[in-house]
């Protein structure tokens, strides 16, 4: 990774850590301050769902070519995405607490993210399950690949034929009609690259560091 | 794509299910013993359940029953015998059986359980339309998604429990759809109510088969 991506993700989020938290937000009813929480949680799902992308297109990568560097980024990107996927759970129940009243709401799309995160833990546990190693990539990228087909429909249709407390699903009004006014975007839109960029670059380390236990594996001496 | 060969491979699964009358005599049993303990655990009050819970209870008995006979479709079989197939057919083609024979079979399995449900507990099915369509789609929906994890089950060591883990998560979708569906027949709501659930079983159904036919080939080379 090119350093200065990476000097811009924590110029990115150190401005999103202050500006975040200090500069103005609209006042809205029962949301209140908690609104600054947008700047935290949702960059966490564009996160999550950026890197399971990029892991599905290096499972399809590797279907196609098979090598077992492009297995390992594929892995790579879906751990972080998983570590997002959790933050993102967690940043939303944090959330939830204080403004529908309880951290697990039954909320549609809460539990499609639960849902999410199931598929790529039982993914982890395909391939933990797995001894040869050429298998092991070969079965989990199909796995990977069809997994993520059938959570398409969980986080983007289901959430919208029913109720959902989000915006953007049973009648409430989007993000673009949401009063994510121009003072919010200014951080916002900052906050999902800068979080991203960040994923970006713990997965080049994990990539990195299985690159290295490799080499180490072919020559012990 | 050889229409002959898919024919001959359902039919050799159909004989050897019809030979091997101890799975299917076990198969019905566990439906019947399912159905019998919801029935146990729930008639004290017979008219106690709400539709809600009548859907969720039959579809989760379905789920139970359809991905344990399914899951035998690749689990279980010989070596031999995959090394025999590999030499007669193509992966396309047996995974095109493997999945119209489990759909058959599931029909055959939530025919059934629709059957004992009535029997037992009680029939409270309103639109029939709109629950036999959820019962054919979601039928399919299952079998074309478990017999893909079947197949990616079937290579690991621990197999019986990779399939639970790896398949619930992939059929909550097709499951959702179908209880919600149920659930608009059970209540007697216009058939509009439901359409957008019946299509996007279908939808589903289309993914999950188009990504089976093209990633079954993977699976199956080894």
């Amino acid at each position: 990774m090119k350093s200065w991506l990476k000097i811009l993700g924590i110029v990115l989020l150190l401005y999103v850590h202050t500006a975040g938290l200090l500069m103005d937000v609209p006042r809205l009813a029962i949301l209140n301050e908690t609104v600054r929480a947008l700047y935290f949680h949702v960059p966490m799902w564009f996160g999550m769902v950026l890197l399971y992308m990029l892991s599905v297109y290096y499972s399809i990568h590797y279907l196609r070519k098979p090598n077992p560097d492009t297995d390992s980024k594929s892995v790579a990107y879906a751990h972080v995405g998983t570590a997002f996927g959790i933050l993102g759970i967690i940043t939303g129940m944090l959330w939830a607490n204080y403004t529908w009243g309880s951290p697990w709401h039954g909320d549609p799309k809460q539990n499609g993210a639960a849902i999410a995160l199931l598929v790529y833990l039982a993914y982890f546990v395909l391939r933990g399950s797995l001894e040869n190693e050429e298998q092991r990539a070969r079965l989990s990228a199909v796995y990977n690949i069809f997994a993520f087909a059938a959570m398409i429909p969980l986080i983007f249709i289901i959430p919208r034929l029913t109720d959902s407390m989000h915006p953007g699903s049973g009648g409430n009004p989007g993000f673009n009609a949401y009063d994510l006014d121009s003072r919010m975007r200014l951080v916002f839109y900052p906050a999902v690259i800068g979080w991203f960029i960040i994923g970006l670059w713990i997965a080049s380390l994990r990539i990195r560091i299985k690159r290295i236990e490799e080499k180490l594996d072919y020559n012990p001496s | 794509m050889n229409a002959t060969v898919i024919i001959a491979l359902i039919r050799k699964e159909f004989l050897l299910e019809l030979r091997r009358k101890s799975v299917i005599a076990g198969l019905g049993l566990y439906l019947f013993s399912l159905i019998f303990i919801c029935y146990l655990t729930f008639s004290l009050k017979a008219n106690s359940i709400t539709p809600a819970t009548w859907s969720a209870l039959f579809w989760l008995t379905m789920l139970f029953s359809v991905v344990n006979s399914v899951a035998k479709s690749f689990i279980g079989e010989k070596r031999g015998v995959f090394i025999y197939l590999y030499t007669i057919a193509s992966p396309q083609q047996i995974i095109v059986a493997k999945i119209l024979y489990n759909t058959l079979l599931c029909w055959l399995i939530t025919l059934a359980g629709y059957l004992l449900f009535s029997v037992f507990i009680f029939n409270p099915v309103q639109d029939n339309l709109v629950f036999f369509g959820a019962l054919f789609l979601a039928s399919i929906g299952f079998s074309t998604t478990l017999s893909l994890i079947s197949g990616i089950a079937s290579k690991a060591n621990n197999s019986n429990v990779l399939m639970a883990v790896l398949s619930f998560p992939v059929v909550i979708s097709v499951l959702l759809m179908a209880i919600r569906a149920t659930k608009n027949s059970l209540d007697g709501l216009d058939r509009s109510a439901s359409t957008d659930e019946l299509l996007n079983l279908l939808a589903i159904n289309c993914i999950a088969g188009a990504l089976g036919y093209i990633l079954f080939p993977y699976i199956w080379r080894s």
